[in-house]
């Protein structure tokens, strides 16, 4: 768990944003620490969690769905407010505002480390859509994200 | 034809580098919850904590019968875990305060102020005739030592003093199954898994109180 759990909780941080991350971060350990004794030796443990935090990502936006009272909802983005990694909230904030599809893509192939095979196997589709919606994805992220970097 | 945003975006795949990892507070704070949510689901096997003292950092793990390891540094706790995990259970987790109760003891005994540990043992780590030897050492008293002949005997196997060795050198729970009283009979300290330096602070410790 100390080996993944950094990289489970940025994959979910980007999925969903950082209010509900730690929900689903820990729903998914739990649900890997129950499972983790059928799991076959020598299996992807990155793409095996990373499959169960997807799951768990649609669970909670379900849930959030559901939910009437704005209340309930903390903002999913944080405003870069002059804080000292202010770009960091930027990148984050980049990727919350992609459509789903390609969030996901990008997450877990640049956070997860997945190949694209592995993402087409989690999220549906085949490998070359989910290489494309990454390219999508990041393309976006270039407009968004590197238009204002200094050099 | 789509360039692969791999080769294209090296500047946005440092950038992803570079987002913060995990800070400490907020690891503990996941981890503390974990832990209680898998206690509560009934799917925490095997606790761990480690302690200080004065023969170095022990690891002590836990399952739901009782201290099932106490393990050396020299013994390489990472090792211990990753056998505890496919030995034992998979579900093996840092949880210090499920085994408060078992610090403190072990605390007690290295001031001076505990002569016999009073804990839960979970012994399925120890087979057959180790097993058998085990439950001998326990009736070895504080401060007294025995010969690993003498030991071999009380166990009903006078010749197997090389077995009575090995059982001791694999003692899964040392410290608390006091191999450490085990010497040879021609008065030497004997092999002992924590080193023959701690061996001596143990056997000190004992003598001193």
């Amino acid at each position: 768990m100390a080996r993944y759990g950094p990289m489970v909780l940025r994959v979910c941080r980007a999925v969903l944003g950082p209010a509900a991350a730690e929900d689903a971060w820990s729903e998914t350990f739990l649900a890997a620490l129950q499972a983790y004794p059928e799991l076959p030796p020598g299996s992807n443990v990155e793409a095996w969690l990373v499959t169960i935090a997807h799951r768990k990502a649609i669970d909670a936006r379900r849930a959030q769905a559901r939910r009437a009272t704005p209340t309930d909802t903390l903002p999913e983005r944080p405003s870069s407010d002059g804080l000292p990694d202010g770009r960091d909230h930027d990148l984050w904030a980049a990727l919350g505002r992609l459509p789903r599809r390609q969030r996901e893509t990008v997450a877990y192939h640049y956070l997860g480390g997945l190949p694209y095979a592995e993402i087409a196997a989690i999220t549906g589709g085949t490998p070359d859509a989910a290489r494309r919606a990454a390219a999508d994805g990041i393309a976006a992220l270039r407009r968004v994200y590197l238009k204002g970097t200094v050099r | 034809m789509t360039t692969s945003p791999d080769i294209a975006n090296g500047e946005l795949s440092a950038a992803f580098a570079a987002l913060p990892g995990v800070d400490e507070p907020t690891r503990a704070r996941l981890h503390a919850r974990l832990v209680s949510a898998a206690a509560e689901a009934g799917i925490l096997d095997v606790a761990y904590r480690t302690v200080d003292s004065p023969v170095g950092p022990l690891l002590l793990a836990a399952t739901d019968t009782g201290l099932v390891r106490v393990a050396y540094a020299r013994e390489d706790h990472d090792a211990v875990l990753e056998r505890l995990a496919s030995t034992v259970s998979p579900r093996v987790l840092l949880a210090p305060a499920r085994l408060d109760p078992v610090a403190a003891e072990f605390e007690e005994y290295f001031a001076g102020r505990r002569r016999l540990f009073d804990l839960p043992l979970d012994l399925r780590l120890a087979h057959g005739f180790r097993r058998t030897v085990l439950s001998q050492l326990r009736r070895i008293g504080y401060g007294q030592t025995a010969s690993y002949t003498a030991v071999a005997v009380a166990a009903g196997s006078p010749k197997a003093v090389r077995a009575v060795g090995t059982a001791c050198a694999t003692n899964p729970l040392p410290i608390v199954v006091p191999c450490h009283r085990v010497v040879r009979s021609d008065g030497a300290i004997g092999g002992y898994v924590g080193g023959a330096d701690a061996k001596r602070t143990l056997l000190s410790l004992e003598a001193a109180v």
